[in-house]
């Protein structure tokens, strides 16, 4: 039976990496990240887990070192933020495109300038594209379950592809929670030792990453599409067996009082916590709201969304990046365009609030459902309201 | 056995051809020849981490390729980090029982450009960290996949199309960067230069390189006739020429200690190797004899380094 334990997330994801037995660690210190790595080395140390840990001189060459050992079929697990994932970024679009499966936990942060190491999703958005799959946790127990949950769908056959798992920065990374581990005999069922189809072995010579040009880059990038797009039922089907086993149900998307009402407010990460607070404490007021979280941000949940928001007619998306001079947050933006050609939908408003660590307390939450229901009904001049500038 | 060798006179070297004709390089390119030869002395038991440059463009275009060992390019700089992350997977996988069959040898290729300017870092890192691999430098002496880019291993005076030789220029204003005792002030037990004009001296550093324990690194000149401006089958030759004028001496650095391996006792002048190259063909006078003055220097302290050490001994 699992015991659950008062534990820091970050070294809970460490201890759910030991519990996966990876092969491979590789990783450059990063606030507010280091702590899962610090533990993982410790780990190494102390003989408690069987594992190389790489102390690299750059994120780059962490997630480098990274494609080196999935290409030998080892498995293979780091952590990042921030500036640490924007410098790896170009190594990422490699890791989809040569099928390496890796798990990243990724501790959000914001991006320099000014340089701040607290927490938002700029980092998560700005390798929106880089083919991973990409998982929202809520609390440590979701960053824990999803460890377990991404090694077996990255290495799934039908998927082979990285996955990467957000958790906000310090809001989870640094906090005490009280988190069931699963026993290591579950584990070890749940997730046999990886088996890489092709790996780079001289009894089967391979040629990995060959040079392809305009008569096939395009097959590739279409390959590598529908295969992300197609990870979508592995990754339900690992949710649902994880559940049966664990006790613990996981979906693309997930509603908060959604069902029926008007009012709708969207989140992902931590924050989505509060907003059920917020939204607890407006309906006991007697107003028709309700939360949508979106756990699953790559490959995007179309149906699931529409079918989410369907009956809505208002929607409130909350971004915790911006893209500037855009259409103010990139979830906004994906959500307007999921629903654009439906016929039926409700309004869509974008904020953006929670930057660089700011908190949004739970007043804060309904200040925002309150302002989008009004703009909803009066329209706005801007493309998209920040919550909480000081002015 | 014999039949598997081809007789060079007092040598055999294996028929086998682990970077097979067929690839795109263009006419006379040394650096072919260096990797044809550097993957016979390695043989087949070995893992290849290529970083992106000349010979990964010539040789994977798909669905064709001329490596018949396992191969992996991914991106420019990050070659010895990629070749890292192999040892430490294979050495971990082996140890845990998942790795069947002999544990391979890993041996990183990249040029001068990948080495020396943009995975200098990349490579600092893993020299410094120990792993067990062979890391190769083919060093054209310019970003030539690219089109003849100035890198920081151009030698002093060539003109590339970032270091163009004009009415205020001599070309390249900077001489070229040590890498080979940068490679050595890591500590690592073993550093090397090599030349494809010498083929045997060539196979030996790269057997030895790629046995030694812990990091090796080989520095190879490869004459590419498309960028240095001269004929392709002055390659050979010109490679020769840079060894017996002194401009790129062959030695080994073992546990600090120098040795010259081919010993020359008059150095040939820089006009003979400089002379059959259009990337040199501006200098004047002036400039060949800062050239010529800068060799004699650099090739008496190399001498100093491997005398100590003979002396010692």
């Amino acid at each position: 039976m699992a015991k659950r334990v008062g534990i820091e997330v970050s070294l809970a994801i460490a201890e759910a990496a030991k519990l996966a037995n990876v092969d491979v660690v590789s990783a450059y210190p990063i606030t507010p990240q280091t702590h899962i790595v610090e533990h993982l080395a410790g780990l190494v140390a102390d003989g408690e887990l069987d594992a190389a840990f790489i102390p690299v001189e750059s994120e780059h060459s962490a997630m480098s070192a990274c494609l080196g050992a999935s290409a030998v079929g080892a498995r293979t697990f780091t952590a990042s933020a921030g500036q640490g994932l924007e410098l790896m970024h170009e190594v990422l679009y490699v890791a989809s495109a040569m099928r390496l499966p890796m798990v990243m936990a990724v501790a959000n942060r914001a991006l320099s300038a000014p340089i701040n190491i607290w927490g938002d999703h700029s980092d998560a958005m700005a390798v929106r594209d880089t083919g991973w799959i990409q998982i929202f946790a809520e609390n440590g127990q979701q960053v824990v379950d999803n460890v377990l949950c991404s090694f077996r769908i990255a290495e799934d056959h039908r998927v082979l592809l990285p996955v990467m798992i957000h958790l906000d920065g310090f809001h989870l990374t640094h906090v005490i929670e009280p988190i069931y581990m699963p026993e290591q005999d579950e584990v070890d069922k749940f997730l046999p030792p990886p088996q890489y189809p092709l790996p780079l072995h001289p009894d089967k010579p391979l040629t990995m990453g060959a040079f392809g040009p305009p008569y096939i880059y395009t097959e590739m990038k279409k390959a590598q599409e529908a295969n992300l797009t197609a990870a979508k039922e592995v990754i339900l089907q690992c949710w649902q067996e994880f559940g049966s086993i664990f006790g613990r149900d996981y979906s693309p998307v997930e509603g908060y009082h959604s069902e029926q009402t008007k009012v709708l407010l969207l989140t992902m990460g931590s924050f989505s916590e509060t907003a059920m607070e917020a939204i607890d404490k407006m309906r006991d007021d007697g107003k028709d709201v309700g939360l949508i979280r979106l756990r699953l941000w790559r490959p995007f949940p179309f149906a699931e969304i529409r079918q989410a928001v369907k009956n809505a007619e208002v929607l409130i998306v909350l971004d915790r990046a911006i893209s500037f001079g855009g259409p103010g947050g990139p979830v906004c933006s994906e959500i307007r365009s999921a629903l654009y050609n439906e016929d039926t939908r409700p309004k869509v408003i974008g904020f953006v609030g929670g930057l660089g660590g700011r908190d949004i307390s739970v007043s804060g939450f309904e200040e925002i459902i309150t302002r989008g229901i009004e703009i909803a009904r009066t329209g706005s001049e801007q493309e998209f309201e920040m919550y909480g500038v000081r002015e | 056995m014999m039949a598997d060798k081809i007789a060079f006179g007092k040598r055999l070297v294996t028929k086998e051809e682990y970077f097979s004709s067929g690839h795109r390089a263009c006419v006379g390119c040394a650096e072919a020849l260096a990797v044809r030869l550097a993957c016979k002395a390695l043989g087949p038991n070995v893992i290849i981490v290529n970083a992106t440059g000349c010979m990964e463009v010539v040789s994977s275009q798909f669905p064709y390729t001329a490596w018949s060992v396992p191969w992996i390019h991914t991106l420019f700089e990050n070659t010895a980090a990629v070749a890292s992350g192999v040892e430490a997977g294979l050495k971990t996988m082996k140890r845990k029982g998942r790795w069947p069959g002999q544990e391979p040898q890993v041996v990183a290729m990249a040029g001068d450009g990948g080495t020396s300017d943009i995975g200098l870092q990349a490579l600092s890192g893993a020299l410094e960290r120990g792993h067990d691999f062979l890391y190769i430098c083919f060093d054209n002496e310019a970003y030539m996949n690219t089109g003849v880019q100035r890198s920081s291993a151009t030698p002093f005076g060539a003109a590339t199309t970032t270091s163009p030789a004009g009415k205020e220029s001599i070309g390249q204003v900077t001489w070229k960067k040590n890498m080979p005792a940068i490679a050595a002030a890591h500590d690592i037990p073993y550093v090397a230069t090599a030349c494809p004009s010498y083929p045997f001296d060539l196979m030996d550093k790269v057997a030895k390189g790629v046995a030694t324990p812990g990091p090796a690194y080989v520095h190879i000149l490869s004459v590419c006739p498309t960028g240095w401006r001269c004929a392709p089958e002055l390659a050979v030759e010109i490679g020769r020429l840079a060894v017996q004028t002194g401009i790129f001496p062959l030695y080994e650095i073992e546990g600090g200690q120098y040795k010259l391996n081919v010993k020359l006792s008059k150095l040939k002048p820089v006009t003979e190797y400089l002379k059959l190259q259009g990337r040199f063909g501006h200098l004047s006078e002036a400039t060949i004899k800062e050239i010529q003055d800068r060799v004699d220097r650099e090739y008496a302290k190399l001498m100093e380094k491997a005398t100590a050490v003979a002396g010692s001994s």
